[in-house]
């Protein structure tokens, strides 16, 4: 076994060489461990589970019992139970896709009970044929699938408060998931109904009781934007638009339409509360940005983070996420002493465009206190800016598209907290 | 899948037949494209042609210069009649806020800290305000309000907004022709981004 003193060190307050994890068989610590249930005799060389029969088969199956806490945090207006949020919990999870069940969640009026036999899309406005679409045609389109991540615009608004938040990563920046959804391109049903000269925009609009509705502009409609029905190969939940869902890869979870009913093509917006009076950012000068709809690159560190504790000294991984809605993540880069000093973190393939990208870092952690941060770099050149950079540019009443880099507190007994730290 | 079968019997015709070796290459170019214009097309076409029927009852969105207002009229004295029975538990007494946001009674402007982001002086558009109420209010039974009572409500929280009298009359025409203070308010960064 190496020696933790022998390990390349590639900047400062621990960092080890990305390369490390293949090149050496270390020995991590892991946050609650106990090393003394290891060592328990057992009468028996079987664990009691391995005394007798398991369980029969299940229809759907469910995690295990010991995963409870692995959900979903959810939080609705007091009046109105289907008007809230609800977060994937990002610090209890690993890899890069989201569970269907633990898939965030934005509702204006709650999840409608949709019967896909009498649930229909109509296409008019600027085409030359105005055309209806039930589910049972639609599942006879020719479909693509692509992995592609889903960010709230008010994803991560804490971060604008005076005070940095004390609390998990997922309750933090968790509404933000990552899917692979299946579905037919848009641009084969909007080139079906022959889109006519004054076509510039196109306001979707889904079957909740909000009738919520934005308007998009055409070329990204005619880019990238899938009309899904699986997610993650099943059939998308009702809860994420059950059975039909307008996805707009990299762009704000408000305009990725559930329950998708109606595309009216237009020559101009329609100046949608969602695109008005929310979803728009008010910056110092008094003027707002509007239409703002790319989900800028961020990172996070999601292990070790707020309320992990890191057992003792030693080796540890930290593992986080990345995403940018104009494309892929080309580098992440980390640091364990307040952004003196940075490394490159290995970055898990396959990268994809516009997708949560997994990257990992060793870190040898000698007990000092500390402050970690992860900034990310996409394939635009762009750069996850410190939070006194955003604060600058933005102001703090924007309350939408935060994404600083986050930093989190280690304490020389190895809790963690979140500060505020550039 | 025929028009490629075809275009490899045309190929080996247009090739390997000695008499006519040098006829139009721009020929064989065209039927290339039209082969993978083709293959990209390859739809099954199920859309059913929708009626104006159908189009006029699901088309709600309504537009800033008034488009896709309804008939009807209101005024703010029977708006807020309509406001205490179906937005006040929310929204509180003259749109102040309670569990809902807040409508009425800015007090601070949008360069303060912290601002007052509420609708007479942010929202760009009264339309707006038409459009989301009959959308999507009051949250409990969206829906139930006549157009007669949506213009009503409009004018009245307008009127609480300082933007309109009490007496004025809400129509399609009339809500079209506000100018809201925060008109030229905003930045379309995705367009500024483009250039």
């Amino acid at each position: 076994m190496t020696k933790h003193s022998d390990l390349k060190k590639v900047a400062g307050g621990g960092l080890l060489d990305r390369r490390t994890f293949v090149k050496k068989g270390l020995v991590f610590s892991v946050a609650v461990f106990n090393a003394e249930s290891l060592n328990a005799t057992t009468e028996s060389s079987r664990s009691t589970w391995m005394e007798m029969p398991g369980e029969s088969f299940s229809n759907y199956g469910q995690p295990s019992e010991h995963e409870r806490e692995v959900i979903r945090w959810t939080m609705a207006n007091s009046m109105a139970a289907g008007n809230g949020v609800s977060w994937t919990p990002l610090h209890k999870m690993e890899g890069t896709i989201t569970p269907n069940g633990l898939h965030f969640e934005r509702h204006h009026n709650g999840v409608p009970k949709i019967d896909p036999k009498k649930h229909q899309l109509l296409i008019h406005g600027a085409v030359n044929h105005p055309l209806v679409f039930d589910m049972e045609a639609l599942l006879r389109y020719p479909m693509t699938s692509r992995l592609t991540f889903i960010e709230c615009g008010g994803n991560s608004n804490a971060g604008w408060r005076d005070k940095p938040i004390q609390t998990v990563a997922g309750y933090f920046h968790g509404m933000a998931s990552c899917s692979e959804w299946t579905g037919i391109p848009l641009s084969l049903l909007l080139n079906e109904a022959q889109l006519k000269g004054p076509a510039k925009w196109i306001i979707a609009e889904g079957a909740d009781a909000s009738m919520m509705n934005i308007s998009l502009p055409l070329e990204k409609a005619m880019d990238d934007c899938l009309l899904a029905i699986y997610q993650n190969g099943e059939r998308i939940r009702p809860e994420n638009g059950y059975p039909l869902r307008l996805i707009v890869p990299g762009w704000e979870g408000v305009v990725n339409i559930k329950w998708l009913r109606r595309l009216h093509l237009t020559n101009r917006p329609s100046m949608t509360r969602n695109e008005t009076a929310k979803y728009t950012e008010l910056l110092p000068s008094g003027k707002a940005r509007q239409f703002s709809f790319v989900m800028e690159a961020k990172s996070i560190i999601t292990h070790p983070s707020y309320g992990q504790k890191l057992d003792g000294s030693g080796v540890y991984q930290i593992s986080g996420l990345a995403w940018s809605g104009r494309g892929k993540i080309i580098k992440v880069e980390v640091s364990a002493d307040g952004g003196d000093t940075w490394a490159e973190a290995e970055l898990q393939e396959p990268v994809l465009s516009k997708c949560f990208t997994r990257f990992r870092m060793p870190w040898s952690w000698e007990g000092q206190a500390a402050i970690l941060k992860s900034r990310a770099i996409d394939e635009t050149g762009y750069i996850q800016p410190e939070r006194q950079t955003l604060i600058t540019e933005r102001g703090k009443h924007g309350y939408f598209h935060y994404n600083a880099i986050v930093s989190w507190g280690v304490s020389e007994q190895g809790e963690m907290a979140h500060v505020y730290h550039g | 899948m025929s028009i490629m079968v075809n275009y490899c019997r045309l190929k080996r015709f247009l090739f390997f037949n000695k008499r006519i070796r040098l006829l139009p290459i721009l020929f064989l170019f065209t039927v290339i494209s039209a082969c993978h214009s083709t293959h990209e097309k390859i739809v099954p076409r199920l859309g059913i042609p929708a009626s104006q029927e159908l189009i006029q009852q699901w088309n709600t969105d309504v537009f800033s210069n008034g488009e896709g207002l309804p008939a009807g009229q209101g005024t703010a004295i029977a708006g807020e009649t309509i406001y205490q029975k179906y937005c006040l538990s929310c929204h509180g007494l003259d749109g102040t806020g309670d569990s809902a946001d807040e409508l009425a009674g800015a007090e601070h402007s949008l360069t303060d800290n912290p601002p007052d982001k509420i609708m007479g002086q942010y929202w760009p558009y009264a339309t707006t305000l038409f459009d989301f109420t009959r959308r999507a209010m009051p949250l409990n039974s969206p829906g139930i309000l006549s157009n007669n009572e949506l213009y009503a409500v409009t004018a009245y929280l307008l009127y609480l907004n300082g933007i309109i009298k009490q007496d004025s009359i809400m129509n399609a025409e009339n809500l079209a022709a506000i100018k809201m203070s925060n008109r030229h308010g905003f930045i379309d960064v995705y367009h500024r981004d483009r250039k």
